[in-house]
This record gives structure tokens, sequence and C-alpha cells, in this order.
């Protein structure tokens, strides 16, 4: 006997949505996977110092919010000499903020002079941009700080910032893009009189915006996330960054730590970066699949 | 591809790449042949001298059973980084890929712990686990089991995988999310049509439509277990419990900067250049190829 019609739609229906269940059920297990962690430190952040230290981990916010987040914006924290988180993310902006814009402006300048000029030695630079890909800081740590020390840029901003301004991913993006500008567009400025200068600040940034606003997001968190740079730069504590800060309160990990300032520094830490990733979404996404393959 | 139209002038472009030029020649380049140079050399316990020694410093490191032992921890590490990173993001984006209710907000909650720095990360698993002040550290314990990290190497390192793998999974999430959508729906549906269930649905056409995004997240996560992983080691472990989670560019650090060891620092450095090298070649030939399966 067959069945009816009805029928079969009732369990095509129902096997629907089970699978919908499921899926939820994956995602929302994934989600927590991801956000867990945030919150029992937020949670931590709001208790005092005792609770946490005892290994009470409490699951539910306290009522130490205020006086913990003011001592470690102000104060700081950790039986050494505490750095107030303030100081410590501002450097981290700056440091961030000059690392992107840095990387954007010396990338398109560095581009627009490979796609829209013709001169000796042309494709050689370019390469040697490329290489540079190959060569971070991890595999040339003690030359790098000779470097830093002739140069007397151990300790400052230039020095966390100018050498991480150069840019391999950002020119080969900006390259890849102004090889898709027509040569029509060239022809026309050229016959309205525009000369290249010109023809950079009114067409080539304007038509640049969406990659130079997905490159700044991902270069603002390259330059945020920053650790072995500082550490080995910064070693006067009031430059110190708040990655590097944070795990420095930290020290071998006592039990004894002042933990709900070190949790409270630790969610001040992450607030800039996760806001701007999250806000700039749309175009970081497509930034980051464009840019990388 | 290059422009057939294009801009008189030769002094422009050279001024225009300059910064560029003089950022890489002074931190990447110089350095970079200066690594090589030292790992030539042998300095006099004093620091006074130094000396050409050829290749010994390369074949002292090779046969150095502490740094085999190095490289092989690295190896394990990075792949279990590597597989365990790939696998959750894999599974979290064929779910989020389907057509559910609110796909848009579980995308985002699991794009943002892009944000977060691999040395954050650790310091929040260092919330999670430690054996006085972490709940799922005081729980192990409560269950019978002696979980501390800073004195177990097997539980020391199990923390660093987790730690990384954690931080990674968005990265490749959001690149696999790119892939799931780029698959035409018509084979698919093609596939569904022909009988074939999800599973073999998932295997036989959107697996291998997927595998040259999977090769290349491969490449990126080995690169990143093996560079970007400092930050988590350094605030976590510190390289210990005795040398339990030394991976190579952590062995280059304490050689280096903490026991001043330059000639060797230098041909470690080196060998991870030509690791570096190898590992962006692999990346960019497929690049170049597109490779379909």
């Amino acid at each position: 006997m067959s069945v009816s019609v009805t029928e079969l739609a009732d369990r095509t229906r129902r096997r629907q949505r089970r699978e919908a269940f499921v899926t939820h059920a994956c995602l929302v297990l994934g989600v927590l996977i991801f956000a867990f962690p945030i919150y029992l430190t937020i949670i931590g952040s709001t208790h005092d110092v005792n609770t946490i230290g005892r290994g009470d981990v409490p699951l539910v916010p306290g009522g130490e919010a205020v006086a913990n987040y003011t001592q470690a914006w102000g104060v700081g924290g950790g039986r050494f000499m505490g750095v107030p988180a303030g100081v410590m993310l501002l450097n981290s902006i700056i440091m961030a903020i000059c690392v992107a814009v840095g990387k954007i402006a010396i990338s398109l300048t560095s581009a627009y002079a490979v796609v829209f000029f013709r001169f000796p030695l042309r494709m050689l630079f370019f390469w040697l941009i490329f290489i540079t890909l190959m060569l971070p800081v991890e595999v040339r740590i003690i030359p790098t700080i000779q470097v830093m020390v002739d140069l007397n840029m151990t300790n400052s901003y230039q020095g966390l910032i100018i050498p991480l301004v150069a840019s391999a991913t950002a020119t080969l993006l900006f390259r890849q893009f102004f090889l898709t500008i027509p040569d029509e567009y060239v022809e026309a400025a050229k016959i309205d009189g525009a000369g290249p200068i010109r023809f950079f600040l009114d067409v080539i940034l304007p038509l640049s915006r969406t990659n130079i606003a997905a490159l700044f997001v991902i270069l603002f968190i390259y330059g945020w996330n920053q650790y072995l740079w500082p550490l080995l730069i910064v070693n006067d504590r009031s430059m110190e960054t708040v990655v590097v800060g944070l795990t420095k309160m930290i020290g071998s990990g006592d039990s004894q730590n002042e933990w709900n300032v070190i949790m409270a520094t630790a969610v001040l830490a992450l607030l800039p970066p996760v806001a701007v990733v999250v806000l700039m979404q749309r175009w970081f996404v497509k930034g980051l699949t464009e840019t990388e393959k | 591809m290059e422009k057939k139209v294009y801009f008189k002038g030769i002094a422009l472009p050279y001024l225009l790449l300059l910064p560029q030029i003089v950022v890489t020649g002074l931190f990447f380049f110089w350095p970079a042949a200066q690594a090589v140079r030292q790992s030539f050399l042998r300095e006099d316990a004093f620091g006074l001298s130094s000396q050409f020694v050829g290749f010994e410093n390369f074949v002292d490191v090779l046969s150095d059973p502490t740094w085999l032992d190095s490289a092989f921890r690295t190896l394990i590490f990075s792949a279990s980084v590597a597989v365990l990173a790939l696998g959750v993001a894999l599974f979290l984006a064929v779910q989020a890929d389907k057509h559910i209710r609110g796909a848009d907000t579980y995308k985002t909650l699991l794009i943002w712990p892009y944000a977060v720095a691999p040395a954050i990360a650790a310091v929040l698993w260092l919330f999670m686990f430690h054996p006085n002040i972490g709940i799922f550290g005081r729980m192990l314990n409560a269950l019978g089991v002696p979980w501390d990290y800073k004195l177990n190497g097997n539980q020391a390192m199990l923390l660093i995988i987790f730690a990384a793998a954690w931080k990674q999974v968005s990265y490749n999430f959001i690149f696999f999310l790119a892939g799931l959508q780029s698959i035409p729906k018509s084979v698919l549906e093609a596939a569904a049509i022909d009988g074939a269930r999800p599973m073999r649905r998932f295997w036989t056409v959107v697996f291998p439509l997927l595998s040259p995004t999977a090769f290349f997240l491969l490449v990126v996560n080995l690169v990143y277990a093996f560079f970007d992983t400092f930050g988590i080691i350094h605030s976590l472990t510190q390289g210990g419990p005795g040398k339990a989670t030394e991976t190579l560019i952590y062995r280059v650090y304490t050689d280096g900067v903490m026991n001043l060891n330059f000639g060797s620092s230098a041909a470690q450095s080196v060998i991870l250049m030509i690791l570096v090298i190898v590992l962006t070649m692999v990346q960019f030939r497929y690049v170049e190829r597109k490779v379909h399966y």
C-alpha cells in the first residue's frame, strides 16, 4: 500500500525540523566554546581578589566591578611595579593605528609606482618587497635588535612602529587591484592633462576605498596583537603594550596574583580589537578572503 | 599581466618606492644577512673576537639531541594545532552554511575570536585550567586527575595545543565558509536528485571542491603554529616544565636573547628561514596554479 501525499510531506517536514535542530545544537555548542572563556574572565573581573585566589570560581557576577576596573585602568596590578591599563591601552592603540596606516600608505605608493610607471629595476624592487614575506622577525631576532640599538630606536614609538610598516601582502593586494583598473582611465587622465599625482589622489584613492577599509581592520588587529616585537624592543614599562603587559602581570602564574585586576585588564585588552572586527565585519571578511588568496 | 598605458617619469616612482625599500632594507634584509653571517662565526667566551667556523654551528645544532627533540615536539604541536583547528572550523562552517534561522548571528559569534591575540588566548585558557584558580583545573583535581600544567609536561603541551587551535578556528572558519558559498548550488542539487545522501554529498562533492581551500589553510595553519604561537608559549609555560613545550622558535629566543649564544641562535634562525621560504613557495605555487582536483 502506498503512503499518502500528506503523510510523505509530514515525514519530510519532521526530518527537516530534526536536521535544523541538530544544526542549531552544533552551532550553539561552537559559539559556547568560544564565548565561555570570555564569560568566565568577565565574571572574574567583578569579584574580589580573595574569591578568585581561594579557587571558588564564581559563575555569576560579583559586586567589585567598579573597584577592579578602576584599579586596572589607573594603577595596574601584580606584585611587581604595576603599569596602569590606561597607559598600556594608549600605547597599543597608537601602535596599532600607526602600523595599519603606515602599512597602507607605503604599500599604496609602492604598488602605484610598480603598476603605473616603467623604470629600471622595477621588478627587482617588487620582488624585494615580496621576499620580506619570508623573513618574519622570529627568524632574525638578534641582528634586528642590534640594528634597533645602533639606530637608538629601542623604547620608542618609532621603534615599535617603523620596522613593522613594510608590507608585502598589502603591496600585493593593491598591485592586483590596480592591474584591474582599465587603461582608459589613465588615457582619459592624460588627455585631461592630469599628472600622476593628480591621478593617484583623484582616481586611485577613491577607487581603493573598500580595499583600504578591509586592510585597515586586518592590519589594526595585526598591530594590536604583536607580541615578540614589543617584548624585544621595549623594557621601559611606560612604553608597554597591553598584550605583553598583561602576560607580565601574570608572571609565572602564582595563585597569589591579583587575578581580579588581571582579568579586568584582559577584558580591556580584548575590547578594542573585538569591537573593530565585529563592527567592520563585512569589509573585514571580504578583505581577508581576498588578500590572502 | 602588465599595463600598456603608463605615466612617464623616473624620479617619482623611485620616490614612491623609497619608504618601503628603506624599511625592508634596514629591518629585513640587513638583519637577515647578519643572521646568515653570524651563523658561520663563533665568538670567544668573552665576546671580544669571533672567527669563521664554516658549517660548525649548523653541525652542532643539527646533531644536538635536545634540538632534535625540539624539532620533533614542534612537529607534533603544529600538526595537532592544524588538524584540530581545521577540523572544528570545517565542521562549524558546514553547519553555518545551511539555510537556518539566525545564520548571520552564528557567523558573527564565530568570527570574533579572530581579534584575540595568541597571547591573550593563552591567558584565557590559563584562567580556565589553572590548577588552583581555574574552574576546569580544579574540577579535574577534584575528580582525582592530578592536573597541574606547571609540573606535567604532557598537560602543558595539551594546554598550548588547545589554546593555539582555539584562536585559529575563526580564521579557518571564514575561509571555509567563503569556499562553501562559492560552490554552485546546481552541483549539489544534481547530486541530491541522483539520490546522494547528505554525508555522501559532502565527501564526494563538497569536500573535493573545498580541497584547494583546505590545502591553502593547512599551509597557513602550519606557519601559524610554527611562528605565531610564540606568545602562547611565552605567556603560558615559558617552554617548560623542563623543555616540554619548547618549540624551535622558542628555542631561538632562549638561546639568543636569554643565553646570548649568538652563533647557535643564528644557525637556528637560518634553518628556520629556509623552512619559511619553502612553506611560502608552496603556498604561492598553489595560488599561481589554482589547483582543482
